[in-house]
């Protein structure tokens, strides 16, 4: 108080302070430290340290990321290298099958084919057979009529001529079977 | 301060009284009416800004960082060293933007003047509340007499030289560190309000008062508003300056060594 009614009065010191400036400046310095310590600072540091998290946060969550990707190509890498394989084998499978079909279908083709040929063969000595059954009656009855109008003779006779006619083939088999052998 | 001029034509050079004026009301001066006006000023503008806070910020949520990362980062943590710098980023906080306001007022048209050309409220900051601090913190972190072996007596110092550097780093910690921390702001706040009023005063006084001396006026103008940004920077330098030592104080008296 009396520094102030100094003031009023004239000339004073600048450079003593006044009582009631000092203590105004503290508590006005202390009230705002208050207000700083109690509602800023905390705020600031607690922003601070939520940023720092969420940053490292980020980079932790960028590395799983990075990590899932890499374990997701391996896997698709493995499973290409055995689909890979798959392939080989079935191509592989598939030739060796169609080899044994083109076997089996030839040795089917070839037994079907012997058959033919057997058949045919048979049919053939059949035939021959019986050509040379009729052949053989017809070639008795031509020679008896040949000879009975050379000789004159009727050979009427039926168990004579059969007798003649069987003794000339067996003549003839006799000549013609050591020069077929 | 137009009545110095109503007084004739005589140039009265302006002085400690107008440093001094009547209070407005009551024993309320005009100090006092800014000291609290700029604790209303810091403490609305930061808690504005951290109303609610964005991991990414906005514009003036990113203006009201910048400060506070400038006390935090450039002044204490230099400062203190980042072990323990921490708790003390508040009052490192409070000290910078409480004497920068101040001191800037001295440039805000119609406030004009700096809060801190009365020395009682640097005073206040740098006696009774920086000053204390710093040596309960060391107190606390070296014992007493571990303390004052660690303020006063510099490793490494032969021990011949010490009877005369003990009283001499004992004065300097204990008296002269708190007064020269008030009375550098306060005489450089004083010495700059003063050379901005010369200036202003006499440019005036050349306008209404003279014949020819009319054309020499706008010189006396120029060297105000030239005055005025050198102003500026020292009254940034200055709360800049306060904050610094104080945070360093705080550091000295922490530090394990020297």
């Amino acid at each position: 108080m009396d520094t102030l009614i100094l003031a009023a009065e004239g000339p004073v010191n600048p450079v003593i302070p006044h009582t009631s400036e000092i203590i105004l400046g503290l508590v006005a310095f202390l009230l705002l430290l208050f207000v700083i310590k109690k509602f800023v600072s905390p705020r600031f540091e607690a922003l601070y340290a939520e940023r720092t998290a969420k940053i490292e946060g980020g980079i932790e969550k960028a590395e799983q990321a990075q990590a899932e990707a890499q374990r997701t190509l391996e896997q698709y890498k493995e499973q290409l290298a055995e689909a890979r394989a798959e392939a080989a084998r079935i191509r592989d499978d598939a030739r060796a099958e169609g080899l044994q079909i083109v076997e089996e279908l030839r040795e089917q083709a070839q037994a079907e084919s012997a058959r033919i040929v057997a058949q045919g063969q048979h049919q053939l000595d059949a035939q021959r057979a019986q050509i040379v059954a009729e052949l053989r009656a017809d070639l008795g009855r031509t020679a008896v009529e040949l000879a009975s109008k050379v000789v004159g003779e009727s050979l009427e006779d039926d168990s004579r001529r059969r007798g003649t006619v069987d003794r000339f083939l067996n003549e003839l088999d006799a000549v013609a079977a050591p020069a077929s052998k | 301060m137009t009545k110095l001029l109503a007084s004739g034509s005589e140039f009265v050079a302006p002085g400690v009284k107008d440093f001094f004026l009547p209070p407005i009301f009551g024993s309320v001066t005009k100090p006092m009416v800014l000291l609290v006006l700029s604790i209303l000023i810091i403490g609305a503008f930061f808690i504005a800004a951290t109303r609610n806070l964005k991991v990414v910020p906005g514009k003036f949520q990113f203006a009201a960082e910048s400060v506070y990362d400038f006390g935090r980062n450039n002044i204490a943590r230099e400062q203190i060293g980042a072990k323990d710098f921490k708790p003390f980023i508040p009052l490192i906080l409070t000290i910078f933007t409480f004497v920068l306001v101040n001191n800037l007022f001295g440039l805000i048209p119609i406030i004009q003047f700096p809060t801190m050309s009365h020395i009682g409220f640097p005073l206040a900051v740098s006696l009774l509340v920086v000053y204390p601090v710093y040596h309960f913190v060391g107190f606390k972190r070296h014992g007493f007499v571990g303390y004052l072996k660690h303020q006063t007596v510099p490793p490494g110092a032969p021990w011949f030289v010490l009877p005369l550097l003990i009283p001499i780093e004992f004065f300097q910690k204990f008296i002269l560190n708190p007064l020269t921390l008030a009375i550098r702001v306060f005489a450089a706040m004083f010495a700059g309000h003063l050379l901005l009023l010369v200036f202003t005063l006499a440019g005036e006084f050349l306008l209404l008062n003279g014949g020819l001396t009319v054309i020499v006026a706008p010189v006396s103008f120029a060297f105000a508003i030239a005055l005025t940004f050198l102003e500026a920077l020292i009254m940034c330098l200055q709360a800049y300056i306060f904050a610094l030592l104080s945070a360093s104080y705080i550091g000295m008296a922490l530090a394990e060594e020297h």
